[in-house]
């Protein structure tokens, strides 16, 4: 757990309103999945708490984007179980939909919708799967498109942001959602390191708020900064699972030492 | 009289911009037909549904393999005089309903195609993108993936309907009266020493209607093109 007091006015809108809610938001059991031969998940057991920031990292091919993809059923696993808010992920289909409605998702390469406008990308999910009226929706997308800094973006189309708006904006196209848990795809690796910052920036204070996470990613210092646990991934497995300050000073595993060595002598 | 004084008089007694109407109006409506078809023919076979997408697939296949002229023969001889499938007690009107039935459904098999080529132009992390807000497949296809599909294959979908434009003359042998190649047809036997002026004036008319849908496609597409 986190154990950030949340003061800051935001907290409020983010945290479900649900009244009972367990400590644990996401849990994968025995998870095992295949890319035809290739055995890129291997025996994965996980749970993530509520509020918890939690940061995989890992060398390429390691698992860690597939890992973070099948907590939203964007890759279906082989075996295994995955529970979010305590139910097991169902088949493709209406149920699907629901859950992943309450699980955010930011894509390295942002995905936002081509053909609409900063706001109507924001809004679409209340409007469309929540049925939240039009102007309800929008207004809420404005408050979000003004805490991630971009509100005067609003009319544009996302071709016409720089990489970091354009993240920006699909972070708070997520979190219009009011999602119980955030996934984070390799969030800041498709944009230039000017723009990188302001991104982390938004992803820190969502994770100062309270926010669950699940972050995938390369930068060092955000995992030191917010991560409340770090696990290292190699070769579809958990290789280790610490704190950030245990695991950067005093990896166990070989494999993470030489992953620390070889990142951190830039 | 010169030649040309004397065609005039000779084709004045042929109703020409009728039968240039009878084709404009067989094309709007098997057009509208096309794309309806062809719209939800390519839904099925995106869809997660693996019936769907081989009733599809077979659908697809089937007229767009079948020569058109196979098609509207059959739309005649097999639906509407073995069949009997009647819509009124006019035949005429049957014959007419029929034909725009089956100039729909198989350019709909090339609007399913087009449609297909263009779905493949919108990157698959839009569909991720709308699947991880919680939208069903439905909605995906109707809000995010089909509106950038239809504007990444306007050029396709203006050359099956310039086709069916011209195809629609094929709407003669499905028994529709009064179109344009049932009444150059006539003009020709009736009038043989005209031959050259009689093909030039249809000629002359397809190409003035064709020509406006090219550049209207031409202007569409580029204007619709989704900035990425």
């Amino acid at each position: 757990m986190s154990g950030i007091e949340t003061s800051d006015k935001g907290a409020s809108d983010i945290e479900p309103s649900n009244e009972e809610l367990s400590d644990v938001v996401a849990e994968l059991r025995h998870v095992e999945k295949y890319f035809g031969s290739l055995h890129v998940l291997k025996d994965i057991n996980l749970t993530v708490g509520r509020g918890e920031v939690l940061v995989v990292i890992g060398p390429s091919g390691s698992g860690k984007s597939t890992l973070c993809r099948t907590i939203n059923r964007l890759e279906p696993i082989d075996s295994g179980e995955i529970l979010v808010e305590g139910k097991l992920l169902p088949q493709e289909g209406k149920e699907l939909a629901r859950l992943r409605a309450d699980v955010g998702m930011v894509f390295q390469s942002f995905n936002l919708f081509a053909h609409k406008t900063i706001l109507d990308n924001v809004a679409l999910g209340p409007r469309k799967a929540r049925k939240i009226p039009r102007a309800e929706a929008e207004a809420e997308a404005l408050e979000l498109l003004d805490r991630v800094g971009i509100k005067d973006q609003a009319n544009k189309l996302p071709a016409q942001l720089s990489g970091g708006q354009q993240q920006r904006a699909a972070i708070a196209r997520a979190l219009a959602m009011h999602p119980a848990l955030m996934l984070f795809d390799e969030p800041t690796s498709a944009l230039d390191p000017e723009m990188i910052t302001e991104v982390l920036d938004v992803m820190v204070s969502l994770a100062t708020q309270g926010m669950t996470m699940v972050v995938v990613t390369h930068e060092m210092g955000f995992a030191r900064k917010a991560a409340d646990r770090v696990i290292f991934m190699s070769d579809g497995e958990i290789l280790e699972e610490a704190t950030p300050e245990v695991f950067f000073t005093a990896p166990t595993t070989d494999r993470a030492k030489d992953f620390l060595a070889k990142i951190l002598q830039h | 009289m010169n030649l040309f004084s004397r065609y005039i008089e000779f084709i004045a007694d042929y109703n020409i911009f009728h039968a240039f109407w009878v084709n404009i109006t067989l094309t709007l409506f098997s057009g509208a037909l096309a794309l309806v078809l062809g719209t939800i023919a390519v839904v099925m076979r995106i869809s997660p549904i693996a019936s769907l997408r081989g009733a599809s697939t077979f659908y697809v296949n089937v007229f767009r393999d079948i020569p058109l002229t196979v098609v509207m023969v059959v739309m005649f001889s097999v639906v509407w005089v073995q069949l009997q499938v009647s819509f009124s007690s006019d035949m005429s009107r049957d014959f007419y309903i029929l034909a725009i039935i089956g100039l729909g459904m198989y350019h709909s098999s090339f609007i399913a195609e087009s449609l297909r080529s263009g779905i493949n132009t919108v990157p698959l992390g839009q569909a991720e993108a709308a699947r991880s807000i919680g939208l069903t497949f439905m909605q995906s296809a109707r809000i995010v993936i089909l509106p950038q599909a239809f504007r990444g294959s306007i050029a396709p979908i203006g050359n099956t309907i310039i086709a069916l434009i011209k195809n629609t003359t094929v709407a003669s042998v499905a028994a529709v009266a009064n179109e344009t190649s049932g009444v150059m047809a006539a003009a020709l036997e009736f009038g043989p020493q005209f031959n050259f002026l009689i093909f030039f004036t249809f000629a002359l008319g397809y190409v003035i209607i064709v020509i406006p849908v090219g550049l209207l496609t031409t202007w569409l597409s580029r204007t619709l093109a989704v900035m990425r």
